[in-house]
């Protein structure tokens, strides 16, 4: 991950509204964030059971602008492993920036409007720390023709088994949409882009706002009684739990997506046809195999491992390492994820962690570790 | 009984040769949801500055440093099965474990609750 310690961090438009709300705000990836208002565990059960709010405009939009989808939809699949072409108008996407090596240079969202004269345009959503570095990446690779626009919005993530009855009380017609589905709308009174998605496993949310409409419509969203306020602390333990990459931890340049088990964002016809960044490694490895995967990890007791933590097999050799680790509420006890040699990967396999230098037993299990509640309609 | 304090936040209660060691209500606030603790095995002999105990939050583990040298008496095996007791107690039921002192002279370099009060407000 970038660091940014050096410069003064920025803030969010809602900064004033997480001091208000008794936030701790701590530097992540060049902002003030608030890791946690009540305490990390109730955010996390309150997301899980009603609605929380999450503030991260820390994070990049842009969108791509060109004449038409299909020149568009070509320069975004030269640069990402995703089907672009064949995605539908009102839809989004999860794919990921490739280096030539097909290594991963950042984890992103990309949608494709479905007002018939925006029809030329895709919208991205990328990792805050990675932004500045992923828009260089995609400008000096854009062919004549596309260029790509670069937003100050604010976003917001409303996320929780209740988010969409929030969201139609506030005037928002979204009751319909499915899981990706992406449009305007207007939200307390205030025209928003959004997306039925998020990064907790749970069904919700992703708001765009203009910065200066953010902590209007955050005022709003929090006066719901369904809805509470919900920092990266808990956002991290919810995403661990729905066995969601970490940008930076659980994926890097050092990584595919195949070993990272990405393989599900890589559409058929893109596997066939390659023509992306490192395409003939990720083609190669769909073919063969790989040398590690990432799984998920379940500790025996009740100590966490902490990503860096060493994985061992039963005979006590290196196996692997732990790349995102800690305390699952919901689950209610250690989790973990990381990679491990292919042939120590299959659920069931027992394992050691070497936690604080000595062994601790562990498992690997299936990911994720809470089933997903994604709101997916039957077609 | 005197209590002492550390410039990492944890706190001896003294009683004869015996100190109970916690950490202190400020350290539990700046952790957040305690849910694993880990207590040194009796018998164990601490040096001062050496670690003593584990606290985990959800976010990330911390160690706990022992405040005097001295040989492990007590563990409060209790936290292992709630963890969260260092948050709802943390100067009281949220011990650590009880140390007999080594070195009785080793106090003096401690904080008393007034100098540690002042310490903390000046974070």
């Amino acid at each position: 991950m970038t660091s940014h310690d050096d410069s003064t961090p920025l803030k969010t438009p809602l900064y004033d509204a997480h001091v208000t709300l008794g936030a701790r705000m701590v530097p992540f990836a060049g902002y003030l964030m608030p890791v946690q208002y009540e305490g990390i565990i109730a955010e996390h059960q309150h997301t899980r059971a009603k609605a929380g709010l999450f503030d991260v405009s820390h994070m990049g939009q842009a969108v791509l602008v060109g004449p038409d989808h299909a020149t568009t939809a070509a320069a975004l699949e030269a640069l990402v492993p995703a089907d672009v072409r064949d995605l539908a108008p009102g839809k989004q996407r999860y794919s990921q920036l490739l280096n030539e090596t097909g290594g991963i240079l950042d984890d992103l969202m990309f949608f494709r409007f479905a007002d018939p004269s925006r029809d030329g345009a895709i919208g991205l959503v990328v990792n805050a720390a990675c932004k500045a570095a992923d828009y260089a990446h995609i400008a000096a690779r854009l062919p004549d023709g596309v260029r790509l626009d670069v937003h100050d919005k604010a976003l917001l993530a409303l996320q929780g088994p209740t988010a969409v009855d929030v969201m139609v009380r506030l005037g928002a017609a979204v009751a319909d949409w499915d899981f990706m589905d992406v449009g305007p709308v207007r939200l307390a009174g205030i025209d928003v882009f959004a997306s039925r998605s998020g990064y907790t496993g749970e069904d919700g949310f992703e708001i765009s706002v203009a910065a200066d409409k953010a902590a209007a419509l955050w005022a709003a969203l929090i006066a719901d009684p369904d809805v509470k306020p919900i920092g990266l602390g808990a956002r991290d333990s919810l995403r661990l739990e729905g066995g969601l990459c970490l940008y930076g931890h659980d994926i890097d340049t050092t990584t595919t997506p195949v070993e990272g088990g990405l393989v599900w964002s890589i559409q058929k016809r893109r596997r066939a046809e390659g023509g992306f960044p490192g395409a003939a490694i990720v083609q190669k490895q769909l073919a063969e195999g790989v040398g590690r995967k990432r799984v998920g990890i379940r500790p025996a007791g009740k100590a966490p491992a902490r990503d860096g933590t060493e994985v061992l097999n039963a005979a006590g050799a290196t196996i692997g390492v732990i790349t995102s680790g800690g305390f699952g509420p919901t689950v209610g006890g250690p989790i973990a994820m990381g990679y491990v040699k292919s042939d120590s990967a299959a659920v069931g396999t027992a394992v050691q962690l070497m936690v604080r230098g000595k062994p601790i037993a562990a498992e690997i299990v299936a990911l994720p570790f809470v089933p997903a509640r994604f709101h997916r309609t039957a077609k | 009984m005197t209590k002492y304090f550390t410039e990492d936040h944890e706190w001896i209660a003294v009683a004869g040769n015996v100190a109970t060691l916690g950490i202190t209500d400020y350290a539990q606030s700046q952790l957040g949801d305690v849910v694993y603790a880990e207590v040194p095995e009796v018998g164990r002999v601490l040096k001062k500055g050496e670690e003593a105990a584990v606290v985990e939050s959800v976010k990330a583990a911390s160690e706990v440093y022992a405040p005097v040298s001295g040989t492990v008496v007590e563990a409060n095996t209790a936290l292992s099965d709630s963890p969260a007791t260092v948050n709802e107690d943390p100067e009281g039921a949220g011990w650590f474990c009880k140390i007999e002192l080594a070195d009785a002279g080793e106090l003096a370099s401690l904080m008393d609750e007034d100098a540690y009060k002042a310490f903390v407000a000046g974070l």
